[in-house]
């Protein structure tokens, strides 16, 4: 074995985003050495793009909110197929972690009485949602980052070293986990900057790695969300659950590409704005389903007059509930009344004078004069479905985040079950909080109780992976180039496994994505191993292949729509599906597996939060009769 | 719409390299980060570059693009001329790594000597109680988004290697400046650490850094100055302060009168109290110079550099119109003592 950096730790974390920072904090508290692996610069983590806030039922606006209602809300957006439990410790902890916050540093938007300022959303019954303006992530990770240097400032004050305790390794890139007798032992990677190799030995892994959204081509996520832990879990012998759930948000902008994935607001909708396609033609009234039929204007006079006089008229069809929305421009786009870069137009400037549009819509209208040079008070925006969140992940314990293996545990977007079948907007936020402390302090614990007789890598697994991870290097040239090959994904993930899915396109996608995987074990990069993205892309192609298949295997699997997941060819949300998590794992072949696995059963107390006529939406008639003989 | 423009990209490591040529399609509505990606799927795959979000949130992206630091997702390709060659380079003041990545150590290291955020000892978590109005200034400062554009424009350390082990940079004088103006912030020493450990006082107010920031955070204006004004009052002059602010001329004449002994300490205290306040040993024979506006350009505003401007510099903290060297007999001296 070549000579290679080694570094012991008690626990280490591999991602520097919201999930990741809470959890060292807790594991550094809890007295352990910590080291925390971060892909880009620290404080740069895809955190920083939330927008919206932080969902905490902390009932300063509205003394009505609590626990029980935000669970609720949440198991309602995931079309109840979320782990209970999760969403049951997230609703109840989530208020603390946010107050926590605050002794921490962070400045939040205040009441008039100086509380914490919570804001509406989508799905949340009362106003819940923490923020500051529109970059309520940005504040986050930079009071956790700010926290982790008093942490460090506290280290060099009783050590002498910064590092002495909790170390940050950033631009470092995390290759394979590596085990022991089927326990973590540690993580393998690279340091971005030197291309140098580094070892880290510990008991206990958090993976806290995000997203996939960089396997689809329109997508409002950063090159990082490229499924790292998602498929260093599966390499560990981890199951991935819910990975058929993608939250896509209907208008992301497609055009200019200097803006292409980044959110259009859906208040643009609700401030008037207007859907149309390249024929000029107001779409929308054509795609109003039978069941809101009553609750949607047929004309657009009458769609007109509603921003006026909601009372008595009905609401234009561009407020359709978001995965709507999202079919009806998937249909246009797909029956070739899209604009060239696969969108249609949204327009908010025929309806509002330019004031009131600035006034509105403040932050919308600066970020693309800024970016795009698009006027938004003068000029139509592009817009189509962009991925935006996987609500699928590490198949995790809910208390501890501990994952199937051993040492293992995980947290935030990297983790699956908390949100079901579709996310609520601010329960990311909170999310990360609850569970990254969650797995911080379980990983300490576990840390604690393996003591001194720690599993020591194996040198060949060392080996393997430094072999694996020069490959594309020593194939130089006469590799396929790895650009091509992300763009190729992205198209086929973009097309056949996007927004509204179908058998058809589906096996499709499995024969192409057949294909791309033979190529990518063929990856070339040029070039030394300093700072070299080719190489890094290339390393990185062979997670978001795993992690893009799991998606189309379980999409093809699950034959209904439910949130995240549309069927074209199952449009209806089925109550015995809903009883089933699709659990993707490897065989020892590398090949995904999915398998189906029954839903943890919720709870009676649970269970008797809800309105049963509520209930009788989402379950089975033999588990209705349960419930209700239960209460 | 695509045409091939001209582009010039610096390669090279920490060995020396130069500016490469490269024709290049651009399409219509473009940034150079566009161009950037482009030119690594195509042409040169192992160009290094940061960038995470492309939606200038994040700040990884900074590059020096024809001389002027700014972020590659935000400099659009429609704002060069049709035909204007784009020479993208790295930041300048920090140690190159590789091609456009440079190592910006430097203020993660700075930003470890700030002493953090000290929460008050009285208040348990969720008994936090502050106005809007009140966060919202630090608010301001809560936005940056770390592109050390500031830093890298800061011609305290932009050409000077030898200023970085004193001075911390805009960046840091903004988190000075936010914690400052925490209204629950526990310490009450940020402006003099800013002072003493930061190198404030290196900072001659060009306004590069406010130029330069792409989330326009005034810098200067909101952050630096007041702080400056604050020290001044603090620590370099007090006398001088008080003197203009409670001491009238026919006020004066008791006070020449020596009330301590020799080695008194003076009692700093900055507050509106009328109380006059007589410092030991000095001799006030000489009028004062009346208190003085901050200089301001014909517009009402502060210069935006000294080019543009009258004079050199902050104003004298004596008064502009005080001539040095003063006149033996208006001569006066207390040893300067910091308050605390």
């Amino acid at each position: 074995m070549a000579n290679i950096e080694r570094h012991q730790y008690d626990v280490v974390v591999i991602g520097a985003g919201g999930a990741g920072l809470r959890a060292a904090i807790e594991a550094r508290l809890a007295g352990k050495r910590t080291a925390i692996i971060s892909k880009s610069l620290f404080g740069k983590a895809h955190t920083v793009m939330a927008e919206g806030g932080a969902a905490a039922a902390m009932a300063n606006v509205n003394p009505n909110d609590n626990w029980m209602v935000h669970f609720r809300d949440t198991m309602r957006g995931g079309k109840f197929l979320n782990n209970y439990r999760m969403a049951e410790l997230h609703a109840k902890e989530a208020p603390e972690r946010i107050w926590e916050l605050e002794t921490y540093g962070a400045l939040f938007d205040r009441t008039k009485d100086g509380r914490i300022s919570q804001r509406n959303f989508g799905g949340h019954e009362y106003p819940r949602l923490a923020h500051v303006g529109d970059r309520t992530g940005l504040e986050l990770i930079r009071t956790l980052q700010q926290k982790i240097v008093s942490l460090q400032q506290e280290d060099k004050r009783e050590y002498g070293d910064y590092d002495a305790r909790i170390r940050v390794f950033d631009e470092t890139t995390i290759t394979e986990l590596l085990l022991s007798g089927g326990r973590v032992a540690g993580a393998f990677g690279y340091y971005r900057e030197t291309g140098e190799f580094v070892v880290f030995e510990a008991p206990a892994v958090v993976l806290a790695t995000g997203g996939v959204g960089k396997s689809y081509k329109v997508t409002s996520n950063s090159w990082e969300y490229t499924g790292d832990g998602h498929a260093l879990a599966l390499r560990a012998g981890a199951a991935l659950i819910n990975m058929e759930f993608l939250q896509f948000h209907p208008t992301g902008m497609v055009w200019p590409p200097s803006v292409k994935g980044i959110l259009v607001t859906e208040s643009v909708r609700g401030d008037g704005g207007v859907l149309t396609n390249t024929d000029g033609k107001r779409f929308m009234f054509d795609y109003v389903p039978d069941v809101f039929r009553k609750q949607y204007a047929d004309t657009p006079e009458e769609a007109d007059r509603w921003y006026t006089d909601p009372d008595s008229n009905r609401r234009p069809p561009e407020l359709l509930p978001r995965d709507e929305v999202a079919r009806a421009i998937n249909a246009e786009v797909k029956a070739g009344r899209g604009t060239e870069a696969g969108g249609v137009y949204l327009d908010v400037s025929g309806r509002l004078p330019a004031d009131v549009i600035r006034r509105k819509l403040p932050s919308m209208y600066h970020q693309f004069r800024e970016l795009a040079d698009v006027d938004i008070t003068e000029q139509p925006m592009e817009v189509g479905p962009t991925c935006h969140y996987v609500m699928g992940g590490v198949e995790v314990d809910p208390d501890s985040a501990l994952a199937g293996v051993p040492g293992l545990f995980a947290a935030g977007e990297v983790s699956g079950g908390m949100h079901g079948s579709n996310r609520l907007g601010g329960n990311s936020l909170s999310d990360l909080l609850v569970f990254g402390k969650r797995a911080g302090e379980y990983a300490a614990r576990y840390a604690a109780e393996v003591g001194t007789a720690r599993p020591k890598p194996s040198p060949s697994d060392v080996d393997a992976a430094m072999d694996a991870a020069l490959a594309p290097l020593s194939r130089g040239e006469g590799g396929e180039n790895p650009y091509q090959l992300q763009q190729e994904l992205q198209v086929v993930m973009g097309d056949l496994v996007g927004i509204i899915r179908r058998k058809s396109e589906l096996v499709e996608a499995l024969e192409r994505l057949g294909e791309l995987k033979e190529r990518v074990a063929k990856v070339g990069a040029t070039g030394g191993r300093r700072y070299n993205p080719g190489w890094h892309l290339a390393l990185d192609l062979r997670n978001m292949l795993v992690v893009s298949e799991c998606t189309a295997r379980a999409a093809l699997k699950r034959e209904e729509s439910r949130g995240g997941h549309t069927r074209e060819d199952f449009p209806k949300m089925d109550p015995s599906w809903r009883r089933v998590n699709l659990v993707c794992a490897l065989d020892e072949h590398g090949d995904v597996h999915v398998d189906r696995q029954p839903l943890p059963e919720m709870r009676p107390d649970l269970f008797a939060l809800f309105d049963p006529t509520e209930l009788a939406k989402y379950l089975t008639d033999e588990e209705l009769s349960t419930v209700h003989g239960g209460n | 719409m695509s045409a091939k423009r001209h582009f010039r990209v610096w390669r090279g490591d920490a060995n020396g390299g130069e500016l490469e040529d490269y024709q290049v399609e651009v399409n219509e509505g473009e940034v150079v980060l566009d161009v950037i990606h482009r030119l690594q799927a195509t042409q040169a795959p192992d160009l290094a570059c940061r960038w995470n979000c492309k939606a200038g949130k994040c700040g990884s992206c900074s590059m020096e693009i024809n001389g002027m630091p700014k972020l590659g997702c935000m400099a659009r390709m429609s704002t060069f001329a049709p035909d204007e060659t784009v020479t993208v380079t790295p930041l300048r003041t920090f140690p190159i790594i590789r091609d456009l990545v440079t190592d910006v150590s430097f203020n993660y290291t700075k930003a470890r000597e700030m002493p953090a955020f000290a929460p008050p000892a009285d208040l348990a978590p969720g008994q936090y109680r502050m106005k809007q109005v009140d966060v919202e200034r630090s608010q301001e400062f809560r936005k940056c988004i770390e592109c050390f554009l500031c830093q890298n424009t800061c011609h305290v350390v932009r050409d000077h290697e030898e200023n970085k082990r004193a001075f911390a940079g805009p960046r840091m004088f903004i988190r000075a400046s936010e914690l400052d103006m925490h209204p629950l912030d526990a310490r009450r020493d940020r402006k003099e650490f800013a002072q003493a450990s930061q190198g404030l006082g290196y900072c001659n107010i060009t306004k590069c850094c406010t130029e330069v920031c792409p989330e326009h955070i005034k810098i200067t204006d909101n952050a630096i100055i007041p702080m400056k004004e604050r020290v001044v009052d603090r620590r370099y002059d007090p006398l001088v302060r008080l003197g203009r602010k409670i001491l009238r001329r026919d006020q004066l004449e008791p006070a020449s009168t020596p009330t301590g002994r020799p080695g008194d300490q003076p009692h700093v205290h900055v507050t509106d109290s009328p109380a006059p306040f007589v410092p030991a040993g000095v001799q006030w024979a000489s009028p004062e110079a009346a208190p003085e506006a901050a200089p301001v350009g014909a517009d009402g505003r502060l210069p935006l550099t000294e080019a543009t401007f009258d004079r050199a510099g902050a104003s004298s903290p004596f008064g502009d119109d005080v001539q040095f060297p003063l006149p033996v007999e208006q001569l006066r001296y207390q040893p300067p003592t910091q308050r605390d």
